[in-house]
């Protein structure tokens, strides 16, 4: 087998074993309702993490996107709410929004050369902030059309329900497959992580790529804050906080390396399915609390983080700083 | 000789403390107010030493580490599970200093790992500590049960809330740890090789420094700071809250040691600049509460500030000053 499929094989077979696992314990996991629920339930939380995906690639990472989902649901439904505009209008301008954002930050970046970790913290308390002085309570959206959203749905065999955000979901996954390794862009993004330096020589267009990645991280957290509103059917300022690092979390648990270069969007797909696996399990279970979630998924971390070192410890003896500029 | 020391007082952050101090005195006249009531100093500048702490003392730590060319994203969680232990075996009935030493020896135990992560396993730091980060706030609850365990017992308490020569005493222990810490790295070779690990690992090494070694007992170091500021927090509301206990600290101490000057590149770093930063942000902090703006405000200020920050440390903005400097130069001349 390809060597550089091995984490992606690695998490594919830990997901394959611990769903198996679970379906001997809880026959009723196995059914299309439970993974209808599970796309549903984690669809903002997997269009976020394809964003992320294509950040970490890039050897960066984005601190803002929760605070990008909290600040474009509040937009919404002050949109929606106050000024009376259709939702799909608000949609494009959340999207337009939340990408100019991202444009700003990638150009932050890449101008003034400062690491990707302390720009995007400042957009995050610049996005929750921006979306707490606008408002401080739940704003409801009562549209007839979210009303409309959130009852489409394809009935899958089994009785499961695919819906309409779950779809999306699994579009935005296709289409950010297909991106980074079909496309140009996707390529100079891979360029760029592996080695900044060597990617600009090769004639990688390198601020053009940097302020993209962070558009597109910014507009597919917008995507993720339209379909967290409609889930939620509100806008709320402190909605999806932590967001972040459960998408940073899938994207490790998928086996891309945060040291950038490597990774596959496919994989970051079975590590938001397996953190939504511990969550349905322990619903299931009942008697376990909420708070083994984040034990759980932070054993997984721990476990994927030291089988990436193992994988790639003979082959990569160069060491990486996190902090390294893009023009070290 | 004075005179260099004197112009060393002046630089970048202490402007800007002054000036954060001056607006907030122009917002609120009765800034500068000290009293003395009750054995102990009163007064909002008191208050924002006092509310500083806790990122004051993360930063402490996080200075070291990020002097290694690392981060420690996970001090946020270790807050809240010092605090958990501690309160936790307060009220199983364990004397108070038993508790103490035990929340302070699971914080370097938080650390140590962290470490261990990092040194020997050579994941990178904000990897390494992420893991911690997201299951030490489950770890926090586990140990609580899921509930804000409130105790009453007067030493955990005096740490949160008790007052030493008139100063609050979580200020007295910042003081405290930020003269051994600064002692302790300068008046030794630790803070030079702490330096040369976050300039190049691979050449300290060589050059016979023990780094792995030195790494875990920097991040354990870390920890222990994490320890301390927990159990501050947790004295200050005389309860264990494992959920908001510490969160989102984690970014101001890093925000603190940044604003105090420390490179995040590693290899430079200045612990009593870091604690400076912390005051400066609690300072903007309380300005914003006191002048009557909603506290939401302060994330907008927070991001401000990193902005104008990072602008002006920019190569960008240097190459300009350069060139705005050569081009009056070139001007003289051709005058």
């Amino acid at each position: 087998m390809n060597r550089s499929l091995r984490p992606l094989a690695a998490t594919a077979v830990i997901f394959a074993l611990a769903y198996a696992a679970s379906i001997f314990q809880f026959p009723g996991m196995f059914s299309t309702r439970v993974l209808g629920n599970f796309l549903t339930d984690n669809a903002f939380l997997g269009i976020t993490a394809v964003g992320m995906t294509f950040v970490i690639i890039s050897g960066g990472i984005d601190l803002s996107v929760g605070a990008i989902i909290g600040f474009t649901g509040v937009l919404i439904a002050v949109l929606i709410g106050w000024a009376g505009i259709h939702p799909l209008a608000a949609f494009a301008i959340a999207l337009v929004v939340a990408g100019a954002f991202g444009a700003a930050m990638g150009a932050a970046i890449h101008y003034l050369e400062v690491p990707p970790f302390i720009v995007t913290l400042a957009g995050m308390f610049l996005a929750r902030g921006a979306a707490s002085v606008i408002t401080q309570d739940s704003i409801p959206v009562t549209h007839e059309f979210y009303g409309k959203v959130t009852s489409t749905y394809w009935l899958m065999p089994g009785g499961g329900r695919l819906s309409l955000i779950g779809a999306l979901m699994i579009l935005v996954f296709i289409v950010g497959a297909l991106v980074a390794h079909r496309t140009r862009f996707g390529s100079n993004v891979y360029a760029l992580g592996g080695n900044a330096v060597s990617a600009a020589l090769m004639g990688v267009p390198v601020a053009r790529t940097t302020i993209l990645i962070y558009t597109l991280s910014a507009t597919l957290s917008g995507l993720a804050g339209i379909v967290f509103s409609l889930y939620t059917s509100a806008g709320y300022p402190l909605a999806a906080v932590g967001v972040e690092l459960d998408a940073i979390g899938a994207v490790v648990i998928g086996g891309t390396l945060l040291t950038g270069g490597y990774g596959f969007v496919a994989g970051t797909f079975i590590g938001v399915m397996l953190q939504g696996l511990v969550q349905t399990y322990i619903i299931f279970d009942g008697t376990l609390s909420s708070w083994w979630t984040k034990i759980v998924i932070g054993g997984l971390l721990f476990v994927f983080i030291v089988l990436q070192r193992l994988v790639f410890s003979a082959s990569s003896s160069r060491s990486k700083g996190f902090w390294k500029l893009k023009h070290e | 000789m004075k005179l260099k020391k004197f112009s060393r007082l002046i630089n970048p952050q202490s402007i800007a403390l002054v000036v954060v101090l001056l607006v907030n005195w122009a917002l609120f006249p009765g800034f500068f107010n000290v009293t003395w009531q009750d054995g102990r100093l009163f007064g909002s500048l008191i208050d924002v030493l006092n509310r500083g702490v806790p990122v004051a003392i993360l930063a402490i730590g996080m200075s070291a580490v990020i002097a290694t060319k690392g981060v420690d994203l996970s001090v946020g969680a270790v807050m809240a599970i010092s605090g958990a232990v501690a309160a936790t075996l307060v009220t199983d009935g364990y004397p108070a200093y038993v508790a103490v030493l035990a929340a302070l020896a699971i914080g370097i135990v938080c650390g140590v790992w962290n470490g261990i992560l990092v040194a020997f396993l050579e994941i990178q730091p904000i990897i390494a500590t992420l893991v911690l980060m997201v299951a030490g706030r489950g770890i926090a609850q586990l140990i609580t049960a899921g509930s804000i365990v409130t105790f009453s017992d007067p030493l955990l308490i005096f740490i949160g809330t008790g007052s030493f020569a008139g100063l609050p005493m979580p200020v007295v222990i910042a003081i405290v740890l930020l003269v051994l810490s600064v002692f302790l790295v300068r008046s030794s070779a630790v803070g030079l090789f702490i330096e040369s690990v976050g300039v190049n690992r691979a050449a300290a090494s060589l050059a016979g420094i023990r780094s792995g070694l030195l790494l875990v007992a920097v991040y354990g170091f870390s920890g222990f700071c994490a320890a301390v500021s927990g159990l501050i927090v947790a004295g200050d509301i005389k309860g264990a809250d494992a959920n908001n206990a510490g969160l989102w600290l984690e970014l101001d101490a890093i925000l603190a040691v940044v604003i105090g000057g420390t490179s995040l590149l590693g290899g430079r770093f200045s612990i009593a600049m870091s604690v400076l930063g912390a005051i400066i942000i609690q300072a903007m902090n309380t300005g914003i509460l006191v002048s009557g703006f909603p506290p939401e405000f302060n994330l907008v200020v927070k991001a401000g500030v990193i902005i104008l920050i990072f602008t002006m440390q920019s190569p960008l903005a240097t190459r300009f000053i350069e060139s705005r400097k050569n081009a009056r130069a070139l001007a003289r001349k051709a005058s």
